[in-house]
């Protein structure tokens, strides 16, 4: 529990180079499908390819793959709280 | 209390990730503002995206993204104790930090120039969906710059102390904590992306 | 101060032991117990200053008309004496001052996770707090606007929100980091064999605090960054003409405000759960469950802020979840009345001060959360909503919830820090005279507020003279008693007498160190081998 050097996980350059390459290949396919797909229909499809970016980042970048159970949990536990306050909000904004 | 104070490296990285939290919250709150009044706009918000500069914000990403495969690229050689990578790695996170800024700089100068802003004539006669939009636009983008400028002052900070080998690959936290600070950074802005600059 | 040490003079502890000395032993200090101390004074003196505005105020509504101030300065005064009871005082106050000086011990821990973080947690909130002070007397004077900053009026006086609100942040930063703190700790300094399911029900009730701490502070926290920004920048964002909705703004503050009352609760619900069991001799009846409730609440907490919207003009589909969602929150509190209740049954109870304040909360808080249901039901929520009814309901629930167990907690654990206690009657009387003014004081609001007569307002229609009479009476005989309260206890520390390891033979760690605790608290780190209600199994009779 002292020091680094027990729970050490390394991830390698190489990987972390061909997660930036996806990471620009999404940024390039969001940037065509918004320019392709007029209307906001497309937020959905931005959101999610944002979503995966994000997944990509915190998993690699972040090591979040190679953390325990109860950091995963609790990121899972964060975010869904701040779901929960736009999705009470939008039961407002939605039915006005 | 004598000797030096306890070190527990997994309790210092969930101290950082819950402060991560705190800052997820934090922009949360300006993204449920744009969620709500993005139901309540959509054909304004959607002429507000077509005046954000597209060029700029994509070269941005990318800029932010590299600088977060640096940083990354960091933790890696401080564990495997290449200590002038590490600074190295670290000065071009840094740099990529400063040319986010200076394209920032470019971008509102054009864009306050062009007359938006908060309260300016134009957007304040203009239909309200699209004030709404530029409000929420400076706002998030500006409380974003502010974290860059942050994250890249930690860094550098964080450079210094590993060229004066107080950060080293027997004691690293604070190093990678920045670092899971500055994707963080990173994380915030892929999601500004699509919702100011490509929704169309 | 010579006094402060008599008691620690022959005995070596944290008060003495580090050897340094003086101002900066205490203002730089990382002992969470010094820091403890640092908070419990610096939050009490906010208290004190906000009774008194309060006293002032039910002097204002004795009689119809202006008695002693005039409508600007009223609108300040109800405005400062909520930020402060609320920013300044409880919400700080709990977790900073008995969160730092008991749940380290309780778990068995030398300190905190990141004793430097909490020191700075505390700057952080007197820097806040000097900020809140310093708009109070400068530019165009205390905001008027009530604790609440709802817009537009928010954005539109000329009084020292910003300033204010910019206070607040710092302050509301302060408590995101003794938050975080505070998991960490818990989650990592554990001693051996203090298993989730040994902790002291206290450190429970700090665990959820600090979740809420972390995940609901930071809108607070971008919420008055907007305020600031709509009164600097013209941002229009809640402005219908410039395409903004008021509504959105209420939101997002009680998106914080509400869950902020659980941070004001689940640490006093703690320490009843501390005290009941020690003082009826028996172990807490559903440890398990009420250790789940204090879970429950702060989650449950978090889904039910649009019950304070019900006449914003919301819509009706979401005044039916939050209502519905309201009525939830409250079984888990119920969970936990009804095992306090069962504890005490067949016990060998002795009512002593802590134990006074603790079955007084009890009563206090039923009726707070009863009529909190009143309140929760949007259908009889739209006669009493931002009516007298309102303020008697929070003031049960707040004042004789959480802080008559901070007077409960103060009695119960200051005397394991200053090796010394209180006499016990003229505590009793106190209690006594406190429950009696308080109930005086907040029962006639809610029965005002049934009737008609509005909050926030500076004057009111002549039927409603009487009960407010007898309210500011009453309030005079809760403040008499305050003040013997204060007198007593803080005489006892100081000079009274002295006391051994463990008074109250109780079963929690925090009793098996010396009195005072040394600096490092253990000498050896603890091997707990049984729970902390088991009197049987920590040897006590």
């Amino acid at each position: 529990m002292t020091g680094g050097n027990s729970e050490q996980h390394i991830v390698g350059y190489g990987k972390l180079t061909t997660v930036w390459l996806g990471l620009l290949a999404l940024t390039a396919l969001t940037v065509w499908v918004a320019r392709h797909n007029v209307g906001i229909s497309h937020v959905w499809g931005s959101l999610a390819i944002a979503v995966t970016k994000g997944g990509l980042v915190i998993a690699f970048f972040m090591h979040m793959k190679y953390e325990g159970r109860l950091l995963r949990w609790l990121l899972f536990f964060a975010l869904a709280v701040l779901a929960i306050f736009i999705g009470l909000t939008f039961f407002d904004v939605l039915y006005r | 209390m004598s000797g030096p104070l306890h070190k527990d490296y997994v309790g210092a990285k969930l101290g950082m990730w819950l402060f991560l939290f705190t800052e997820l919250l934090l922009f949360g709150g300006l993204f449920l503002l744009y969620g709500a009044y993005l139901a309540r706009y959509p054909q304004e918000f959607g002429a507000g995206g077509k005046e954000m500069h597209l060029g700029f914000g994509t070269l941005n990403t990318v800029i932010l993204i590299t600088s977060s495969l640096l940083a990354a690229m960091a933790v890696t050689a401080i564990q495997r104790d290449e200590r002038h990578r590490v600074i190295g790695l670290l000065g071009g996170t840094v740099l990529c930090a400063a040319v986010f800024l200076f394209n920032k700089y470019l971008e509102w100068s054009a864009e306050i120039g062009s007359g938006i802003y908060p309260g300016s004539p134009r957007v304040v006669t203009g239909p309200p969906g699209e004030s709404v939009f530029y409000s929420l636009y400076y706002l998030t983008v500006g409380l974003h710059g502010l974290h860059v400028l942050i994250g890249g002052a930690f860094l550098t900070l964080v450079a210094v102390r590993v060229q004066r080998r107080t950060i080293h690959a027997g004691n690293y936290v604070l190093l990678e904590n920045c670092a899971l600070y500055w994707h963080l950074v990173d994380l915030i802005w892929i999601f500004i992306f699509p919702l100011y600059y490509l929704i169309l | 101060m010579t006094s402060l040490y008599q008691a620690t003079k022959d005995t070596i502890s944290f008060w003495n032991d580090t050897g340094k000395t003086g101002i900066t032993s205490w203002i730089f200090s990382t002992d969470h117990k010094r820091i403890g101390l640092l908070y419990f004074y610096s939050v009490f003196f906010f208290f004190l200053i906000a009774v008194l505005l309060g006293v002032l105020l039910r002097i204002e509504l004795m009689a119809p008309g202006r008695t002693i101030m005039g409508p600007q300065t009223y609108n300040g005064i109800f405005t400062v004496h909520g930020v402060l009871m609320i920013f300044l005082f409880i919400i700080p106050g709990f977790p900073g001052a008995f969160g730092n000086l008991i749940m380290p011990l309780q778990i068995g821990a030398r300190d905190v996770s990141f004793p430097r973080l909490n020191l700075f947690s505390w700057w952080l909130f007197i820097f806040g707090a000097g900020i809140i002070i310093t708009s109070l007397f400068t530019g165009g004077g205390p905001p008027d606007t009530g604790w609440t900053f709802y817009v537009p009026f928010s954005e539109r006086t000329g009084t020292n929100v910003s300033l204010a609100v910019f206070g607040v942040f710092a302050v509301g930063f302060s408590s995101i980091l003794t938050g975080l703190n505070f998991v960490t700790t818990i989650h990592r300094l554990r001693a051996e064999g203090m298993t989730w399911g040994r902790l002291p029900l206290f450190v429970w009730s700090i665990y959820a605090t600090a979740w809420v701490q972390i995940l609901a502070t930071p809108i607070l926290g971008i919420t008055l960054v907007l305020i600031i920004a709509e009164r600097f920048l013209g941002t229009g964002l809640f402005d219908p003409a410039r395409g903004g909705d008021p509504i959105m703004y209420q939101h997002l503050f009680w998106i914080y405000s509400h869950p902020a009352v659980y941070i004001m609760i689940l640490p006093g619900m703690g320490i009843i759960s501390e005290i009941i069991p020690v003082f009826a001799r028996k172990p807490i009846f559903g440890y398990k469950m009420i250790a789940f409730s204090s879970l429950a609440i702060a989650g449950a907490g978090s889904l039910v802020w649009g019950h304070h919207m019900f006449t914003s003009g919301m819509s009706d589909m979401a005044i039916l979840v939050f209502s519905f969602l309201t009525f939830v929150v409250a079984i888990p509190s119920a969970i936990k009345v009804f095992n306090w209740v069962s504890t005490l049954y067949r016990g060998s109870i002795s009512l002593e001060a802590p134990m006074l304040f603790s079955l007084s909360f009890i009563f206090l808080f039923s009726i707070g959360g009863l009529t909190g249901l009143i309140l929760g039901a949007a259908a009889t929520d739209i006669h009493v909503h931002d009516t007298h009814f309102v303020v008697g309901h929070f003031h049960y629930v707040i004042f004789g919830g959480a802080v008559f167990a901070f007077l409960g907690a103060m009695h119960y654990w200051l005397p394991k820090f200053y090796g010394r206690r209180y006499a016990e009657k003229p505590a009793i009387v106190a209690w006594a005279l406190m429950f009696v003014g308080f109930n005086i004081t907040y029962f006639t609001m809610m029965v005002l507020g049934m009737e008609g007569m509005p909050r926030r307002y500076y004057d009111y229609l002549p039927e409603f003279a009487p009960l407010n009479m007898v309210s500011t009476i009453g309030s005079w005989i809760l403040v008499s008693g305050l003040a013997l309260l204060l007198v007593n206890l803080f005489r006892g520390l100081f000079k009274g007498e002295p006391i051994g390891r463990n008074p109250w033979e109780a079963a929690t760690l925090e009793w098996t160190v010396q009195t005072p605790p040394r600096t490092e608290n253990f000498e050896e780190e603890p091997v707990v081998t049984h729970g902390p209600y088991d009197f049987k199994g920590a040897g006590i009779p």
